[in-house]
């Protein structure tokens, strides 16, 4: 009995202390993360309108298995959708991508490189100048940033870059309906410049284009984005076929390729 | 200890035993202590002289020390055979001390089923005996020690502490092995991992069929390859066999553990097949409903979650074409 009355008091003592003070020091962020409303100065601007919204959904797994290829799926249930920015509270480098919906839907699934458990946020801008934000808590045990790649370690990466592979499937994904989604892998070793002697080498810059040659969508990329990256896009209606591939990386190097 | 203190210590620890008692069935359990860092091992008798000490069915975690593994010892008239020494330091020490309790013969041979790091990061209490594995194991091991020491001190925290992968110091294949008044058959594998091996002890039956069988616990696959795991399982089904003890879930009779194990592999492989022919995304594939006795299992979700992090890249790399210029 005594045992319980002093496990009580331990209890509420401890409810005491995560009590919060009267100015909120994380902005209203849900996740509670210190580095928000610096994210939010540095990457939105320190004026930017800014509201959490549950349309703007961010999938991951709970805990990242494989820190350098952690899946991520992010979808802004919003009309209007100008731009979706993907940033990462604690990765040592916090811009993963940035991505225009022109004729697709207005998500995208990518993996990218975690260094250490964070929130994940996508931030949707709509036409009313207004940032919808979103995220999801991944754990991990680290490391995702600071390691090489495996064509990277092996060499390999030199035989295959800018190589495409993927498809475009009639969609049948339960609980969408997406009348399209283009799945893709392009092969680039996405070094970050953390590792040792090891500068930067990265995709900055990909669209993808339908048979008349109108860009449906376009993506900046950054160093977390995961090695030969995979990428998946949905679209409302069929596209125009044949789609291309077209793209850069920071070093010049172009990416242009068809996919059925 | 002042009075306060020792009653919260108490407190705490009864909290522990109490969280403890679920989930984990048979008198002959292994129960970890936290408070003392002792993992309660216990040593069952499944024939004259022939042990299991049996890990907790569950996910490595703090509460459980990451002792999920069934470790066995044998007695051979000649001195004692170890089968896999445990996660930690502490686990060997505390192993190879239950086994002093247990019997008077002295440890000769410890052998190590896999690659995986509960098979062999004991083996500090074992460095004066011949620590053997296969060919494919050893390379394995010394590839992935630095990284299980990282991981494993995370997971488990306090339990590991002085902990370093020892590797072994011989090299065993398949075959006859014969210690003591004991034959035992050694018959090597591949699928869960590169080198998966089975141990029969001859007079008992009893067969140690390390990673390739899991029993009510949700397949682990860092190394796997399901089709050949499958293959694996197929040739391990041709055997008599009579008691069954997987490195993981509780020690059985005959073909259950195998039936198990088969069904798992055969529903992550054609739904991973079909999933990815129909280009569905991780996430999707994560939050697919499962089957239900393999959402009853042990380590379910977190053990699936592996699974689709490991395996599915593969699926999904078949079902797309290469682009053209």
């Amino acid at each position: 009995m005594r045992g319980l009355t002093l496990l009580l008091g331990l209890l509420v003592s401890l409810g005491a202390w995560s009590a919060e003070p009267s100015a909120d020091p994380f902005g209203g962020d849900p996740f509670k993360s210190f580095q928000w409303p610096e994210l939010k100065r540095e990457f939105l601007g320190a004026k930017a309108k800014v509201q959490f919204d549950e349309r703007v959904k961010v999938q991951g797994p709970p805990f990242a298995e494989d820190a350098m290829n952690v899946p991520i799926t992010v979808m802004a249930d919003l009309p209007g959708v100008q731009r979706v920015v993907v940033l990462v509270d604690r990765n040592p480098i916090r811009k993963v991508l940035e991505f225009q919906p022109l004729a697709s839907r207005a998500s995208v699934s990518f993996r990218f490189k975690l260094e250490q458990a964070s929130p994940v946020r996508a931030m949707a801008l709509t036409a009313d100048g207004v940032w919808h934000v979103g995220g999801t808590l991944v754990d991990s045990a680290g490391g995702g940033c600071t390691v090489p790649g495996g064509t990277r370690a092996d060499g390999s990466w030199t035989q295959t870059l800018g190589q495409v592979s993927g498809r475009l499937y009639a969609s049948s994904i339960p609980g969408t309906d997406n009348a399209a989604r283009l799945r893709l892998r392009i092969m680039h070793p996405m070094d970050t410049g953390l590792v040792g002697g090891i500068p930067a080498f990265f995709i900055s810059k990909l669209a993808v284009r339908d048979g008349r040659g109108k860009d449906l969508l376009r993506i900046q990329t950054f160093e977390p984005v995961s090695e030969n990256p995979v990428f998946s896009f949905d679209f409302a209606q069929s596209p125009v076929p044949p789609l291309r591939i077209v793209g850069v990386d920071n070093n010049g190097n172009r990416i242009d390729s068809q996919v059925e | 200890m002042p009075k306060r203190l020792s009653q919260w210590l108490l407190c705490a620890t009864l909290a522990l035993m109490a969280l403890h008692g679920q989930g984990e069935a048979g008198a002959g359990v292994s129960r970890a202590q936290l408070a003392q860092l002792d993992y309660g091992l216990k040593a069952r008798a499944l024939a004259d002289g022939v042990y299991v000490v049996e890990g907790a069915v569950d996910d490595f975690s703090v509460a459980n020390g990451c002792n999920i593994i069934n470790t066995g010892f044998i007695t051979t008239g000649a001195g004692v055979l170890v089968i896999n020494t445990g996660v930690s330091q502490r686990q060997g020490e505390q192993l190879r001390a239950l086994i002093a309790r247990t019997t008077s013969e002295p440890v000769v041979q410890v052998i190590h089923l896999n690659l995986h790091p509960d098979y062999f990061m004991g083996n500090q209490a074992f460095a004066d005996v011949p620590l053997a594995a296969t060919v494919t194991t050893r390379a394995g091991m010394q590839r992935e020690a630095k990284a299980y020491e990282d991981n494993l001190y995370r997971l488990c925290g306090d339990w590991m502490k002085g902990t370093e992968a020892r590797l072994p110091t011989q090299t065993i294949g398949p075959g006859p092995l014969r210690i003591g008044q004991r034959e035992f058959e050694l018959r090597e594998y591949k699928g869960h991992t590169d080198s998966d091996l089975v141990l029969i002890d001859k007079a008992s039956g009893v067969a140690f069929v390390g990673g390739l069988v899991f029993s009510e616990r949700v397949p682990t696959t860092p190394h796997a390859d399901p089709p050949t795991w499958l293959r694996a399982l197929d040739q391990l089904a041709q055997l008599p066999l009579r008691t069954v003890v997987p490195s993981h879930g509780p020690v059985h009779q005959g073909q259950l553990g195998l039936q198990q194990t088969r069904a798992y592999l055969q529903w992550l492989d054609t739904s991973f097949t079909r999933w990815a022919a129909a280009g569905w995304e991780m996430n999707e594939v994560l939050r697919a409903p499962a089957p239900a006795p393999f959402a009853r299992w042990a380590a379910w979700p977190a053990e699936y979650t592996r699974n689709v992090a490991h395996l599915y890249p593969r699926y999904e790399r078949k079902a797309w074409q290469s682009g053209r210029p």
